[in-house]
């Protein structure tokens, strides 16, 4: 695919638009429809249309398979820490009221920071995923 | 929707059938938000119509697209599959309406949550509140599921015949 120039440059166009959203909707999922779920796949989308268009080879490059593995661990670990962090601050496991001095503003970091251990988990889980069966098909050297 | 379900089995040709399962997820998406459940519409067009077609379509690469006749008519399988649909069926009928008020999901802990997680939560999306911080529990066990998923994946795919660096991460995960 690397010589369809059309495709290259909307995909240009398009990726680092579908990127921005993912973060939105990362972020803005207090407010708005969305959350960590969401924007890891959406995130994880962009990244394979990246690699679809220009050669898995160069995605390698840009996030190595083992950046992906180190964060499909450390999102859930970051989810449960900070659960543990709560129960270190003197509250029950996964209740984020501890977290700060409001119970409020401590749920919110709560969230926010889980969220994001979510996010994280699911991008990585789908372009681990999807490095795999890639390198699969590359076996019989017919892409 | 109906039409695309039919045509995908139908259809032999299994490049057209993952195009057209990649439609009926987008239909699927059109669903949810028309229930104004954007949250899942949002999964259902990223996952169910983008990286699963793309997957099925790595697949396709390694195997053959076109699907090897039966050998003979299953009429067994027939037989499960419209029993078990029958008694889906049979199961919706207690099911009160779409919007129903009186409906027992909204006397159980629903009330509680629209009133009070405004100020005990914080977000305004309620969605929010509810899946992080009420059901934090079952969020955990989500991401642990995918979690385990994607480590599954690996150790069935990725383990045994790249470099000796990879090799020895799947045997780590795989204890």
């Amino acid at each position: 695919m690397k010589f369809k120039s059309i495709l290259r440059v909307i995909s240009k166009l398009l990726i680092p638009a579908i990127m921005l959203f993912a973060l939105y909707v990362q972020f803005h999922g207090d407010f708005g429809p969305g959350g960590g779920f969401q924007a890891g796949v959406i995130f994880a989308s962009a990244f394979i249309l990246y690699a679809l268009i220009f050669d898995i080879d160069t995605a390698r490059k840009v996030v190595p398979a083992w950046v992906m593995r180190v964060g499909l661990a450390s999102g859930l670990l970051l989810y449960a820490g900070v659960g543990v962090a709560g129960l270190l601050l003197g509250g029950k496991y996964l209740d984020y009221s501890v977290l700060a001095d409001e119970p409020v503003q401590g749920q919110h970091l709560g969230i926010t920071l889980i969220e994001f251990g979510v996010g994280v988990t699911v991008a990585s889980a789908m372009i681990t995923i999807f490095y795999l069966f890639a390198s699969q098909s590359e076996r019989p050297a017919d892409r | 929707m109906t039409v695309t379900a039919f045509a995908l089995v139908r259809l032999r040709n299994l490049f057209a059938v993952v195009m057209l399962s990649g439609i009926f997820s987008l239909l699927a998406a059109v669903l949810y938000v028309v229930l104004d459940a954007v949250d899942v519409a949002f999964t259902e067009a990223a996952v169910g119509a983008g990286i699963a077609t793309v997957l099925m379509l790595g697949t396709l690469a390694l195997t053959t697209s076109v699907v090897k006749e039966a050998p003979q008519k299953p009429i067994a399988p027939l037989l499960i599959v419209s029993l078990t649909g029958a008694l889906l069926i049979f199961g919706t009928l207690d099911m009160p309406p779409y919007g129903d008020p009186s409906a027992p999901i909204h006397h159980h802990v629903a009330p509680r949550y629209i009133e009070k997680s405004g100020s005990e939560v914080g977000p305004p999306n309620i969605v929010t509140s509810v899946l992080a911080s009420y059901r934090g529990y079952d969020t955990l066990g989500e991401v642990t599921v995918i979690f385990t998923a994607a480590v599954g994946v690996l150790i069935l795919l990725g383990g045994g015949r790249r470099s000796r660096k990879k090799r020895r991460t799947a045997g780590k995960t795989g204890g």
